[in-house]
């Protein structure tokens, strides 16, 4: 049984873990398990990444998984508990479409994300599944983002996009290590801005729902 | 050497628009400026001339690469026949502009907003006739619009002067737009900027049709094809006289050379299809644009709108070249292209001098208005032959040069009837009605300006009072003259000329005119069409100071006095004479009525009731009601859809774009 398709079969298991993953951050509705859920989806990302690492027998790939693995399973999740804890704001968020809706619309993404990326398939099957699944993953992300109207989960969400995008890359037969140091750096960069303006809105409006945002720019809906 | 030459004599231009710009309001800056653009634009034309002349003895064509631009690409440079020819079109206008400019340019009374742009718009449209790559190309094409834009609105102090400007800025961006989808498209979407890599892979044929009708919107809009005319007959008034004898006489010529270099040279073989489209544009042009004309009082805008009527009939030219050419009649095809290149020529010199002239009476009067004018031609007698001769050469009156080229056309069109396709074979006759209808036409238009601004008596102070302008203006003039009467008695000598030009671009020229008998023209055979302008002049000139000298010999000599007749009406003011607008009154009837809805209303005063009754005339364009009125509301209205979509929230913004993204994804999934 563990024959040719193994890694293929391997591969594939742990790119669909992540698109499951973000089915699981689309519906997840209490900021603290949210949180958990990223980690997941980053321990998910660092699995596959050290897997093509060691199909592809690159190294620079392995480094890029340790990252995957630090920052973004360990280090995000916790700063982001720790910014929850200090800002009070483990309560629920509120989703605007019905969870079940999101749901549905994000198998169609799926399907959508596997139809668009056919062409992918005459060259390589095992491309095909893997960009297909890194699209859903980023496509669900941004519905993560626009459903939601707590900043933090919206965070999340763009989080979700990055770790979709590195899987993308990543399929496509290695990237230069620079590269996904630079993004890695740029997301700690990001946590750190992020963290200030989660701060500031909730000092000002006692609240991390941009929906006062909207409110303040005299824009209500 | 004669490429770098002129390259360097450009950069001189554009040097010296910086220098002037800080001293534009001292008074020596615009007698120096105007001297310097005449010494350059002088020796332009001397690089042309002598380009041409060593092309017709097989010379190549310089190549010239300069690393500026874009970097890596480098900007190329060309100086074949179609340049060499349009820079002598181009510098021949230009150096009478800018004499007449040395002397009117001391009247200007905002100098800091014109001497700073009229040499950088010299160099705009020349660098356009030089450039041998897309880039160059495109950005000499709007330094020429941008400049001339600023030339348009630098009396902005007027109202209409500044909505002309915004209706030409519009246009002159509609125009680049189009061109840069046109070279988008031959450059196989940017793959090769070089005109020579274009020239070497000629597009597939659906790319060309597309790429065709992208540049004939492109320059059609630029060189006023109906219905692309709207911008022309605002904006070229409203620029100083000098300039808009530029704008006419030679932008619209830099925009037809854009449409032949790309048409004839770039696009590959032609379809036949495409000559019969630029004909019947052509043809409406010509009719509209002198129909238009007729209707207008103000004498700058009629001339603006003869130009449309102008640049229709060198489209009639190039249409049935391109039309010949698809058939492989090379013969056809070299006499309606050099029918066409020769009413270029013609056109940038009667234009050019009509609009001196209009400069100079604006200068002496103050007045465009022809309905406050009059009488002219006792203060004004030179200007008033000058004008007189350009009228007859845009009416195209032998031995003058306007009936040379249309003459030629009309030969083009006589050998239609050998083309294959039935459409052509009914179409290009209509369109030669048409052309004959345009000049007889314009005949009559000019006679009612030239009588209404130069004759009579003077319906205003102003007028009574004209006196002539600077001599270096009249000088202008009257060179300009003198270059209509040539190329109209020696027309062998522009044919001969014009030969590596069509050879080039048609791949076959006329027979050699210079070896003919008497200086005559021959079209195809000596014996099935030809034209002498010299024997022509000689006999006018003979039968005029025979009758002349008949009449003083033979008439009475007792004097007689008589009281002048008065058309039945015993008034003695000067605003009971026929008016431009009584004159063009029949012609307004027949055509105008349905084309323009013009509607007369006579408001007469009940019986015995003093006031005075009113006629009142209403002229609809159609082409504003018809095109441009539904697009202005489209946008107007899109643009209200989109300024609501500003006020939308962060997410709902998000959602939008989320939205674009996954419909597009769904275009994708679906289109493979």
């Amino acid at each position: 049984m563990l024959g040719q398709s193994f890694p293929f079969d391997m591969a594939h298991m742990l790119a669909g873990g992540m698109v499951t993953v973000s089915f699981m951050l689309l519906f997840q509705d209490r900021l603290i398990a949210l949180i958990w859920f990223l980690a997941l989806h980053a321990l998910a990302l660092a699995l596959a990444l050290a897997w093509q690492a060691h199909r592809q027998a690159a190294d620079d790939l392995y480094v890029a998984a340790a990252l995957a693995l630090v920052v973004k399973a360990i280090l995000i999740p916790m700063g982001l508990r720790w910014l929850v804890r200090h800002l009070q704001i483990e309560r629920t968020v509120e989703a605007v479409v019905g969870v079940g809706m999101a749901m549905l619309f994000g198998i169609g993404l799926v399907a959508l994300s596997v139809m668009v990326m056919l062409p992918a398939a005459t060259h390589s099957p095992l491309m095909w599944e893997d960009l297909s699944f890194a699209l859903a993953v980023v496509m669900l992300g941004l519905l993560i983002m626009i459903t939601r109207r707590n900043a933090m989960a919206q965070i999340i969400g763009l989080l979700s996009v990055d770790n979709g995008v590195t899987l993308a890359v990543v399929g496509i037969r290695g990237m230069p290590l620079v590269i996904d140091l630079g993004v890695a750096c740029l997301l700690v960069a990001a946590m750190v801005v992020f963290a200030i303006y989660f701060k500031h809105i909730h000092q000002r409006f006692d609240s991390v729902d941009v929906h006062v945002l909207d409110r303040f720019r005299g824009e209500e809906s | 050497m004669d490429l770098p030459f002129a390259l360097c004599l450009v950069s001189l231009l554009i040097g010296a628009a910086a220098l002037v710009a800080p001293v534009a309001g001292r008074s020596w800056a615009s007698v120096a400026l105007y001297g310097l653009c005449l010494g350059v634009s002088s020796l332009l034309l001397v690089i042309g001339l002598w380009s041409l002349v060593a092309m017709g003895g097989g010379a190549e064509a310089p190549l010239l690469w300069l690393p500026l631009g874009i970097p890596g690409q480098g900007v190329h440079f060309r100086l074949d026949g179609l340049s060499a020819f349009f820079l002598i079109v181009i510098n021949l206008a230009a150096s009478a502009a800018s004499l007449f400019a040395i002397g009117s340019g001391r009247h200007e009374h905002a100098p800091h907003r014109v001497l700073p742009f009229y040499p950088v718009f010299l160099a705009g449209m020349n660098l356009v006739v030089l450039a041998n790559d897309v880039y160059g190309f495109l950005f000499s094409w709007e330094v020429m619009s941008v400049a001339s834009w600023f030339l348009v609105i630098a009396h902005h102090r007027q109202p209409e002067n500044r909505r002309a400007g915004y209706v030409y800025l519009i246009m002159a961006a509609l125009s680049t737009q189009m061109l840069l989808v046109t070279f988008g498209l031959l450059s196989g979407f940017g793959a090769h900027l070089d005109f020579d890599a274009i020239r070497a892979t000629p597009p597939s044929l659906d790319i060309a049709r597309l790429a065709l009708l992208a540049v004939v919107i492109g320059t059609g809009a630029k060189a006023g094809l109906v219905p692309l005319h709207v911008w022309l007959p605002l904006a070229h008034p409203a620029a100083p006289s000098h300039v808009s004898g530029l704008m006419s006489g030679i932008m619209t010529k830099v925009a037809i050379y854009g449409l032949v270099r790309v048409t004839f040279d770039l696009l590959g073989p032609p379809e036949w299809t495409w000559g019969a489209g630029i004909l019947l544009l052509g043809g409406t042009t010509a009719v509209t644009g002198v129909l238009y004309a007729l209707m207008q009082h103000d004498l700058k805008r009629l001339l603006a709108y003869h130009t449309v009527e102008n640049i229709g009939i060198i489209a009639i030219g190039l249409g049935l070249a391109l039309a010949f050419r698809a058939n492989g009649f090379q013969m056809g095809a070299a006499l309606a292209l050099t029918a066409a290149l020769f009413h270029v020529l013609n056109h940038s010199l009667f234009k050019t001098l009509l609009f001196l002239s209009a400069g100079a009476v604006l200068t002496a009067t103050g007045e465009r208005d022809l309905d406050r004018l009059g009488g002219l031609i006792r203060g004004m007698p030179i200007t008033a032959f000058c004008f007189l001769v350009g009228s007859a050469a845009i009416s195209a009156l032998p031995p003058l040069n306007g009936f040379v080229s249309e003459w030629l056309a009309l030969q083009a069109i006589l050998i239609s009837p050998e083309l294959p396709q039935w459409i052509l074979k009914f179409l290009v006759p209509m369109v030669g009605a048409g052309l004959a209808l345009s000049a007889a036409l314009a005949a009559a238009c000019f006679v009612k300006a030239f009588g209404a601004a130069f004759l009579g008596r003077a319906r205003t102070a102003a007028a009574e009072r004209a006196v002539e302008v600077e001599r270096s203006s009249l000088a202008a003039m009257l060179i300009l003259v003198a270059a209509c009467v040539l190329a109209g008695v020696l027309p062998g000598l522009v044919v001969d000329a014009l030969a590596p030009v069509t050879t080039l671009l048609v791949g076959s020229h006329l027979p050699n005119q210079i070896t003919q008998p008497w200086l005559t023209l021959v079209a195809t055979t000596p014996e099935r069409s030809s034209y002498n302008g010299l024997i022509l002049m000689v006999f006018i000139a003979l039968s005029a100071s025979l009758s002349a000298f008949g009449v003083h010999r033979l008439a009475s000599r007792r004097r007689r006095r008589a009281g002048a007749w008065d058309c039945g009406y015993p008034e003695t003011s000067p605003a009971t004479q026929y008016t431009a607008a009584s004159f063009a009154q029949p012609i307004r009837r027949v055509f105008a009525s349905v084309l323009f809805s013009a509607r007369e209303k006579i408001d007469m005063p009940a019986p015995g009731d003093s006031r005075a009754a009113r006629l009142t005339l209403t002229i609809r364009d159609p082409v504003w009601a018809l095109l441009y009125r539904p697009v202005a509301v489209a946008v107007t209205t899109a643009a209200e859809i989109i300024s609501s979509a500003l006020s939308l929230s962060i997410r709902q913004h998000l959602g939008l774009v989320y939205g674009t993204l996954i419909l597009l994804l769904v275009v994708l999934a679906l289109w493979q």
